[in-house]
């Protein structure tokens, strides 16, 4: 983890009609390190992810990365700039096999378009390779590259979320927000998720992860953000946010199965 | 449509206009509801108001037995005959046409949902044997013949079909809807009075001037019109707001599974929905053989996407929308055609479309059926 | 009933043999089967007369040749260009039947109201003029949700054919006359009464719309395509400009609709806009819908069953248009994916020059 910034989410709040869903809500995220956050369902965590990966206009605020303000470009763009994301409900383009889902994330950083592709000039046919090839690589980096040629939809479901990853990894971002990737496993598919996401740390990548399994969050995250009813309510070390009073009252009683 | 607007003064204009907006708002109502509560635009409601301006008009000539005579001589009628009559045309206006409603939902929607009926096996399997048919034979007798035959067989598979329960994507709704309507038409063109050629109807309203003010003359038949529209837009407004079954329409226009959660017959509601719509169209329908005294079998596509117009340009999913939409649109177009042309009548709704969608894609009043502001 | 079921089974098997035995063929073989078949589609003018089996295709009271031009080639062509639209991108049009209005159009005002261009010259600015108009038409309509993008393309043809309808510079309710024709080059005299040169240009533009568009499938633009399809806010999150993709559908769509179009003046010599209903927009609709959206073999079979079919069975042309709107919700009910599903490609993109398994889904 370093000193720099990569993200920094500046005093966001959304509002929908009469719903506050995040109420001036600061945070940092610092280059190189695996951010948890967490906090009761409905407290604005994929609300958060949204603002940030330009789904939601936020309606007052900035989201700064990289020291730009990204905070009124398209989603593509934002993409483009180096932002990635998973999905809560498992998005897939599932008439597609694996390794085309993930190609179409590698296309982002494409720049051959309509008349090259009719051409075939040599620069398109290369970007078609160096898709393929890369795509395989991230294929075999999930450990899912068996059933590249599968129709996303016929894999079972640990495979969709590992592909999911993949694909996100794809648009070679520099930040990748993770939302909520252990859902539906088994605590030997959580223990193989956690060392998958100190992988990607270590690879160069930046972690931001919605999280409701603490032995998942609390193991991986070098830091946390706690969130409840829309305002950041703690922040700090997973020890420390562990123990705080307020998170505590929040969920009513931390779960005991923070292994 | 016609061109009877050979009016000139901006009063007669705003008249006529509003006159003519009443008929879009009605039938605009139809669509709004099935969007509000499918989320589909129901292509075929133009030609449930084309069924119902026929319906009006076969019920004047057949069971009214009202004669259709010349120009200069028509069959008038005054005082309480013709409130009687003009009742009876509205009720079988309303009644075909919410009844034809009814059927589209089974036959061409219901079994895209998953939740195919016997009704709509049926009826499908007639019309599959009654095209099969026609590569062999195109006499109308023999392909009924042919029809009824193989309707029990192919019903038969086509239920075992639709217990798997298949849900169809959205596009092939809206398919759907489109081939339903052009169907629609085709068979009143192939089949109905006066084939594909303008069908006139008899005039027992004699157009009286009813007053005069700020310039032009108001005739009765335009007053009647938005008097009409008015009230049974105020009649489904208290449905839907007062009723348990309105109710039940705005809960699953705003979330149907929840709705079906607490207990609410999502299906019935549909069919409600289609059936107010129906209703609605089959209105619009009397009152415009009222005011045209003619009818046609085509006329359905060119006054629906004009009511859809009006629905999206009030907000689709909101039934005072329809009303201001259609009103608004009413004037526009007949503004329009004074300073254009009338030629150009048509493409003024389109362009109007195209602004609104552009500028507010969610219409002047904005609003959505579930959200009660109706 | 069953029975016409077992011969759909039996179809299934057959097809699926003939898949297996394909793949099993060396490089060689299969180059000269395609070539046989191509050359077998060039002498179909020729079809009928095949002692045993030529009477199954034969249009009766229509000269076969003019159907294949006229009608077949037509409704092929716009399927693919529609096909593009509809089925690879997931955009509903209603009003194709502008564009190739736009055309044909085009070709006639160039070539015979004021000016007169030779044909070949004009069909290059046909197909850009279209395209422009298909930019025109998308650029605001395709940030629309889907169901109003159909209204809207309705409303687009309807406003070209209102247009063609009012306007004297464009023929008004009289048309246009004595529109150009191909140029004839050497034994290919493309004249007033003998439609197989027509036929052979049309079908070499098929072609040459196949190859471009399988190019454009093969690669990232079909791919765009396919996700912006699937689900649009993902493939956004993926970075896929999905605006710019929709628009290149809609342009190159119209592109090929312009193509039909001025194809179609060409051979006809006459053109209204009577001749450009809204129940075209629906036929054509029909073609893609029916033989199977999304998949470009699908689209021709499409075409050419809703061209042909009718002339086959002269039978029921009057009812025509009734025949294809049942059908649609027939179609839409048992089969929305048409008769020739779209291809689950399970075979590896960069196979896909030498030819991997392909599984129909």
């Amino acid at each position: 983890m370093t000193n720099e910034v990569l993200l920094d989410f500046n005093n966001v709040t959304m509002q929908f009609g009469g719903v506050t869903a995040l109420s001036d809500v600061s945070v940092k995220i610092f280059r190189g390190e695996i951010l948890g956050l967490i906090g009761p369902n409905g407290a604005g965590k994929t609300t958060c992810f949204n603002v940030m990966t330009g789904v939601y206009q936020p309606t007052q605020g900035s989201v700064v990365f990289n020291g730009s303000d990204i905070t009124k470009l398209k989603r593509f763009q934002i993409t483009q700039s180096g932002i990635a994301r998973t999905f809560q409900n498992i998005r897939l383009f599932s008439e597609m096999t694996a390794v085309e889902n993930v190609m179409v994330g590698a296309d982002a950083r494409k720049t051959s378009s309509i008349p090259a592709a009719l051409l075939r000039t040599k620069h398109q046919r290369a970007e078609e390779k160096e898709s393929y090839d890369r795509s395989m690589e991230l294929l075999n980096l999930m450990g899912i590259a068996d059933r590249a040629s599968d129709a996303a939809r016929n894999l079972p479901y640990g495979y969709q979320r590992r592909l999911e990853i993949a694909r996100a990894l794809a648009t070679e971002p520099e930040l990748l927000c993770l939302d909520e990737p252990a859902a539906g496993f088994n605590p030997a598919e959580k223990q193989q998720l956690n060392e998958l996401i100190f992988t990607i740390r270590d690879r160069g990548y930046t972690v931001l992860l919605i999280e409701h399994d603490m032995s998942v969050v609390m193991n991986v995250s070098d830091r946390v953000v706690v969130l409840d009813f829309g305002k950041k309510i703690a922040e700090g070390l997973p020890s420390e946010v562990r123990s705080n009073p307020d998170v505590i009252a929040a969920y009513l009683g931390v779960p005991d199965d923070a292994a | 449509m016609p061109d009877w607007l050979i009016v000139r003064t901006f009063w007669d204009l705003t008249v006529t206009g509003l006159a003519l907006g009443s008929i879009y708002a009605l039938v605009a109502l139809g669509y709004t509801l099935v969007y509000g509560v499918l989320r589909l635009i129901n292509f075929a409601h133009s030609e449930i108001f084309m069924v119902g301006t026929f319906s009006a008009l076969i019920a004047s000539t057949q069971f009214l037995n009202i004669p259709m005579l010349e120009d200069g001589n028509y069959p008038y009628r005054t005082g309480g005959t013709l409130v009687l009559f003009l009742v009876f045309i509205l009720f079988a206006a309303m009644f075909i046409s919410g009844v034809g409603a009814v059927a589209l939902e089974r036959i061409a929607y219901r079994p895209l949902r998953g939740n195919g009926d016997a009704f709509g096996a049926i009826a499908l399997a007639f019309l599959t044997s009654f095209v099969i048919g026609l590569i062999f034979v195109n006499e109308t007798k023999a392909n009924l013949i042919i029809a009824c035959v193989g309707t029990a067989p192919i019903s038969y598979s086509y239920l075992r079909f639709f217990k798997k329960g298949k849900k169809a994507p959205r596009l092939a709704f809206l398919i759907s809807a489109i081939g339903a309507s052009t169907a629609i038409a085709e068979a009143v063109g192939i089949w109905g009075p006066n084939r594909r050629e303008q069908y006139q109807t008899p005039r027992i309203l004699e157009k009286k001037v009813l007053f005069s003010a700020l310039g032009t003359d108001v005739r009765i038949d335009y007053v009647i019109v938005i008097v009409g529209a008015l009230l049974m837009m105020t009649a489904l407004t208290l449905f839907v707001n007062k009723t348990k079954l309105g109710r039940g329409v705005r809960a699953v226009a705003q979330d149907a599974e929840t709705a079906r959660i607490l207990g609410v017959n999502v299906d019935l509601i549909i069919v409600v929905t289609f059936a107010l719509g129906g209703v609605m169209a089959g209105g619009a329908a009397m009152l415009f053989t009222m005011v045209y005294d003619q009818s046609r079998f085509n006329i359905g596509f060119i006054l629906g996407v004009k009511s859809f117009t009006a629905a999206v340009l009030g907000g689709i999913g909101n039934l005072k929308g329809a009303l201001l939409g259609g009103f608004m649109l009413g004037l526009v177009e007949n503004y329009g055609s004074a300073v254009f042309g009338g030629q150009w009548k048509d493409v003024i709704a389109f362009v109007v479309l195209l602004v609104v969608l552009m500028v507010r894609p969610t219409g002047i009043l904005g609003e959505s059926l579930g959200r009660a502001r109706v | 009933m069953s029975r016409l079921w077992e011969l759909w089974k039996r179809l299934q098997s057959l097809s699926t043999d003939v898949q297996v035995r394909w793949k099993s063929m060396s490089r060689v073989q299969r180059l000269s089967g395609y070539v046989l078949a191509v050359l077998a589609l060039y002498l179909a003018p020729w079809w009928p007369k095949i002692p045993g089996i030529g009477w199954l295709v034969n249009t009766p009271g229509t000269q076969f040749s003019t159907v294949l031009n006229d009608q077949v080639i037509i409704f092929v062509l716009v399927a693919l260009g529609l096909n593009v639209v509809v089925g690879l991108a997931g955009l509903l049009d209603l009003g194709y039947v502008g564009f190739y209005a736009v055309g044909a159009y085009v070709v006639g005002v160039l070539t015979s109201q004021h000016a007169s261009l030779p044909w070949l010259v004009v069909l290059p600015i046909a197909v850009v003029v279209s395209m422009l108009f298909g930019v025109i038409l998308g650029t605001p309509t395709l940030r629309l949700r889907g169901d109003y993008l159909a209204i809207v393309t309705l409303g687009f043809g309807e406003i070209i054919r209102i247009s063609a309808k009012n306007l004297d510079w464009l023929g008004a309710s009289r048309g246009i006359s004595d529109i150009g024709r191909p140029p004839s080059i050497g034994p290919l005299k493309f004249g007033v009464i003998d439609p197989k040169p027509y036929y052979w240009l049309g079908l070499t533009l098929v072609f040459l719309v196949v190859f471009c568009l399988h190019r454009l499938e093969e690669s990232r633009v079909g791919r765009a395509w396919t996700a912006i399809r699937e689900d649009e806010d993902a493939a956004e999150l993926m970075g896929v400009n999905t605006f710019k993709f929709k628009l290149w559908a809609f342009a190159i769509g119209a592109a090929v609709g312009g193509l039909a179009g001025a194809h179609y003046a060409g051979k006809v010599g006459f053109i209204s806009p009577d001749n450009f209903p809204l129940q075209l927009s629906i036929l054509f609709l029909a073609a893609v819908v029916l033989g199977g959206s999304g998949n470009m073999y699908g689209a021709i079979l499409g075409g050419i069953m809703v061209a042909w079919l009718p002339e086959r069975f002269r039978n029921f042309t009057d009812k025509r248009v009734l025949v294809f709107g049942i059908a649609l919700v027939l179609v839409m009910v048992f089969r929305p994916e048409g008769l020739l599903p779209r291809r689950v490609r399970t075979k590896s993109p960069m196979k896909s020059a030498s030819g991997g398994q392909e599984v129909a889904q």
